[in-house]
């Protein structure tokens, strides 16, 4: 099996007496709250997703990660992952509990390091922009001036309220695998629900591969991205009806969106690559924004790190139903030259289409996910 | 029972424990080494419990049954 970045799948979850104690010296401790995306994080951190990284990031690492792409001991690793303060007044050596907006109680962290960082600095180094319209620069400026760095122990995951099931962590994903005699499995990674074109990529992939891990991010995205409640819906109506039901797998990712571009690509395949995973979906202007990034800019990206990376990506091009072929392609494999002789949507049409109640092309989304998308926009309307 | 034991160190390591902490967050040489200890054992104990190459996830078999039952529950096995 492939291993994890870094070498060795972290577990950051305490149990037993080590649980028992952090959970006594935390009742004494100050209390930090987690933001959504931090809480993410931590459930990420504390379960080997982003293995190597065993806590928040102190300033030599982020440094590092923001000028090198690298940890500061030399593995690559694309984006931050840092705690910010919110007024509590700590130094290195102290404990502090973390807990969720809600007051419950998710771990401790053990502080190396508290410091400041030049925002604009961070963002043009990993979101490639400082430009405060991205949704990730926006991020950094709502945060704290100050972060705390240290490894953490998870007491508790943040609880959820759906999805829980497929929860599966690294070490659980990996268990599946071995169980299932996959040598070979490819991650899709996806914020939202799957059309054709994006069955087509899966389904191109699979073709070459054991197993399919559909996996898409569950946390925090923008409130115009659909809910991931929906997507969810949207996804088994799929699985149901048009995946082998043996070499098709779906579980969640709780990640929140960077929508770091680039960069972004880079960290969505390295996690899965910690989940087991050993080949990975590169699409179009993957984990893209607006237009800060090009459309095969992710793709190029990796690239000039693939000897560095040990899962391998699989890069796609656009993909559309080809009415001269009849079948869905892309411009490597389809017959159809001319934009009249391809069916592709754009967003905000399919959005237009959605809201009049109106199913898009059989060519361009599944009837069954059309209608949970329409019955969807129906209830948002009527809210 | 006393939840706490007595641990001997050399002195000269002591202290210069003590000149490390000045002006940190520890209030003494005993909080840094039980937090320097508790990193170091905590992880020492999740290495032991995997196999030498740290690829395959470790469980026991308790833990092997519950996941495989998760995994049935979603169909997967």
């Amino acid at each position: 099996m492939i291993p994890a970045h870094g070498g060795r799948l972290v577990n950051r979850m305490a149990d037993g007496t080590q649980r028992d104690e952090l959970l006594a010296a935390a009742k004494s401790a100050p209390r930090l709250t987690l933001n959504a995306r931090e809480g993410a994080d931590l459930e990420m951190i504390g379960v080997g997703a982003m293995s190597p990284l065993k806590g928040f990031m102190n300033r030599a690492d982020l440094d590092s990660v923001v000028h090198k792409c690298r940890l500061a001991n030399g593995v690559v690793w694309p984006l931050a992952v840092t705690l910010s303060n919110k007024g509590v007044d700590c130094k290195t050596g102290n404990t502090l509990a973390l807990e969720d907006e809600g007051g419950n109680l998710l771990g401790v962290i053990e502080v190396e390091e508290v410091y400041s960082y030049d925002k604009d600095e961070e963002a043009q180094g990993t979101l490639g922009t400082a430009d405060d319209a991205h949704p990730g620069v926006q991020y950094l400026k709502s945060i704290g001036d100050q972060y705390i760095a240290g490894p953490i122990w998870v007491l508790d995951l943040p609880k959820h309220d759906f999805a829980n099931e497929r929860r599966l962590t690294p070490r659980e994903t990996r268990v599946l695998f071995d169980m299932k005699g996959w040598n070979s499995i490819v991650a899709f990674q996806t914020r939202n629900p799957i059309h054709r074109a994006h069955e087509y990529l899966t389904k191109c992939a699979l073709e070459i591969v054991d197993g399919l891990l559909i996996h898409p991010l569950v946390g925090e995205t923008k409130s115009d991205d659909i809910p991931a409640k929906v997507r969810m819906d949207c996804y088994h109506a799929l699985l149901a009806d048009y995946y082998p039901k043996d070499r098709a797998v779906l579980a969640v990712y709780p990640q929140a969106m960077r929508y770091a571009g680039p960069r972004e690509a880079m960290f969505h395949a390295l996690l899965r690559q910690n989940y087991g995973c050993t080949h990975f979906i590169v699409g179009r202007d993957h984990a893209g924004v607006g237009d800060y990034y090009s459309t095969y800019e992710a793709q190029d990206f990796l690239k000039q790190y693939a000897s560095e990376i040990d899962i391998e990506p699989l890069y796609f091009e656009h993909a559309f139903w080809d009415k001269k072929a009849g079948a869905m392609a892309s411009s490597k494999t389809g017959a159809a030259t001319e934009k009249e002789d391809k069916i592709f949507l754009s967003g905000t049409k399919v959005r237009e289409m959605l809201r009049a109640g109106e199913r898009p092309p059989v060519e361009f989304t599944r009837p069954e996910v059309a209608d949970i998308l329409i019955e969807s926009m129906a209830s948002k309307a009527a809210v | 029972m006393n939840a706490k034991v007595t641990v001997k160190i050399p002195r000269p390591l002591y202290e210069r424990i003590q000149e490390v902490i000045t002006d940190s967050g520890f209030n003494s040489p005993t909080d840094f080494i039980v937090f320097v200890l508790r990193d170091l054992v905590g992880d020492r104990a999740l290495e032991k419990d995997k196999p030498e190459d740290g690829i395959k996830p470790a469980y026991s078999n308790e833990e092997l049954a519950e996941v495989r039952r998760k995994l049935e529950n979603l169909g997967y096995l």
